[in-house]
């Protein structure tokens, strides 16, 4: 039986090698994929730039989802030498073409005073909790970071908003806004999920504050107990916001939340719904159309019913919002295909999903070429029926 | 015949059904039978003349009004979609 001495040995010859300079010039091409093999505490202690995180152990279950091109170049490294050499002739024996693994290490790389990037990290419990996140190759620590820095802001607590902001919670968005003046009534809990029977008369604000924070105490309730108006847009977004999740109630504020969202360049998640139907879409601003290239007037109020007055199966918001929720980390991680210029209809009933296409218009009062409308307006008033096309 | 998708929030005026069978070569053609059959559609779908800012019709997923407006011609077989704005959340 060789020794380990013998069989590292062994294992060297068998591969290609090469010094710091030679990977950094290789790296610089931006041709390779950089692989590190060491364990997640030396990884959090720096790495090369642009490395992607395996350890060792995990190598031939991981490197394809990391790695997903056999012919791409691969430089490997841990922090001598030894364990990139294994590595490396796993690695080869996985069917990649062309891998080589830096002698000496991260330790000869630092000596030379090549570029190291440090990590902010996650904590161990952090690792824990959004583990299931962190296996995800879209996802993963960077992508955790970053949501846990990003900041959405729902507008309403109510059937879409509860939904969506357990969701957004538990993925660990950093900043949750919540826009909602109304405390919870009887008639909210066949729905609004956030809330419960012992939050029966607390404003819903503090309400989904509470249910929020049990779930995950990473995540930081910015409370607004107030209409969504004219007099206080301005006051909120001033909070600084990436996304808004609009789950208003009502015309007039999806009409506000729209402006500002134009003007703020903030995309908005849109979700509507009444019975057993629901809509979502993205509107996100100059990139495709907003909620007045769509519908350009509210419908007179009596030809538009509210959930209050024609009622709502209790799970469809569950199932929109959650769509919501699914939109705007989309967002904050910059994955995917948003559904930018795209209207998703969900009918409960015959369970059933039509998309229809979405375009700006270019006579938009908000956001086309000649805009007329750059000022907030009285919206419930444009929304009261005496209406005049912008 | 052309398959026309009705909204919930146009169903009371259209007799409670979720889709209705229409006939007709363009978009106004369809439209005009079904709001013949059920005129409370009417104040629903047009406005002077044309169709009103607070709804939108889409053929094939398409919006009319990228097409030819009314005067789009619909093949036989498609299906038409009536999206009227709802606010409930």
């Amino acid at each position: 039986m060789p020794t380990y001495r013998e069989l590292l040995q062994q294992t060297r010859s068998e591969i290609s090698e090469i010094d710091a300079n030679q990977a950094r010039e290789r790296i610089e091409s931006g041709e390779p994929v950089v692989v590190d093999v060491r364990e997640q505490d030396e990884w959090d202690e720096g790495h090369i730039p642009g490395a992607v995180h395996v350890p060792r152990g995990h190598l031939e279950s991981r490197i394809e989802r990391l790695a997903p091109d056999p012919v791409r170049p691969v430089v490997v490294y841990c922090s001598a030498g030894n364990r990139s050499a294994f590595a490396a002739k796993t690695l080869a024996e996985l069917g990649y073409e062309d891998v080589v693994s830096l002698a000496g290490g991260f330790t000869d790389w630092k000596r030379n005073g090549f570029p190291v990037q440090l990590q902010a990290g996650l904590d161990v419990p952090q690792r824990a909790r959004y583990s299931r996140h962190l296996l995800i190759p879209e996802v993963g620590e960077e992508g955790q970071l970053k949501l846990l820095d990003s900041k959405v802001l729902l507008v309403g607590a109510g059937g879409l908003g509860s939904p969506a902001s357990l969701y957004l919670a538990a993925a660990g968005v950093g900043r949750i806004g919540i826009v909602d003046a109304d405390v919870v009534d009887e008639s909210n809990l066949q729905r609004q999920i956030v809330h419960s029977t012992e939050s029966l008369g607390e404003p819903k604000v503090d309400s989904a504050k509470r249910a929020i924070e049990a779930l995950n105490p990473d995540v930081e309730v910015v409370p607004y107990q107030e209409r969504l108006s004219s007099e206080n847009i301005e006051r909120i977004l001033a909070d600084g916001w990436d996304v808004i999740v609009d789950g208003a109630d009502n015309f007039p504020t999806r009409y506000l939340v729209n402006d500002a969202s134009v003007w703020h360049r903030i995309p908005v998640v849109h979700g509507s719904i009444y019975r057993f139907e629901g809509q979502v879409t993205v509107f996100k601003p100059y990139e495709g159309p907003c909620y007045r290239c769509l519908f350009p007037t509210p419908p007179p109020p009596e030809l538009a019913p509210s959930c209050a007055e024609g009622g709502v199966l209790g799970v469809l918001p569950g199932v929109i919002g959650s769509l919501q929720a699914s939109e705007a980390l989309k967002l904050a991680l910059g994955i995917g295909e948003p559904l930018i210029g795209r209207l998703l209809l969900f009918d409960a009933l015959t369970a059933a999903f039509d998309e229809v296409k979405l375009r700006r218009d270019p006579d938009c009062p908000v956001c086309g070429e000649q805009p007329t409308i750059t000022e907030y307006v009285d919206y419930v008033e444009f929304c009261s029926g005496t209406r005049e096309p912008a | 015949m052309t398959k026309v998708r009705i909204p919930p929030t146009l169903r009371e005026q259209a007799g409670g059904q979720r889709e209705l069978a229409a006939e007709g070569d363009t978009v106004r053609e369809l439209l005009e039978d079904l709001m013949g059959r059920f005129p409370g559609l009417r104040t629903q779908l047009v406005e002077d003349g044309d169709i009103a800012p607070f709804v939108n019709v889409y053929l094939e997923g398409e919006d009319v009004r990228t097409l030819d407006g009314l005067e789009t011609e619909v093949r036989p077989g498609s299906t038409v979609i009536l999206l009227p704005a709802m606010a409930g959340g």
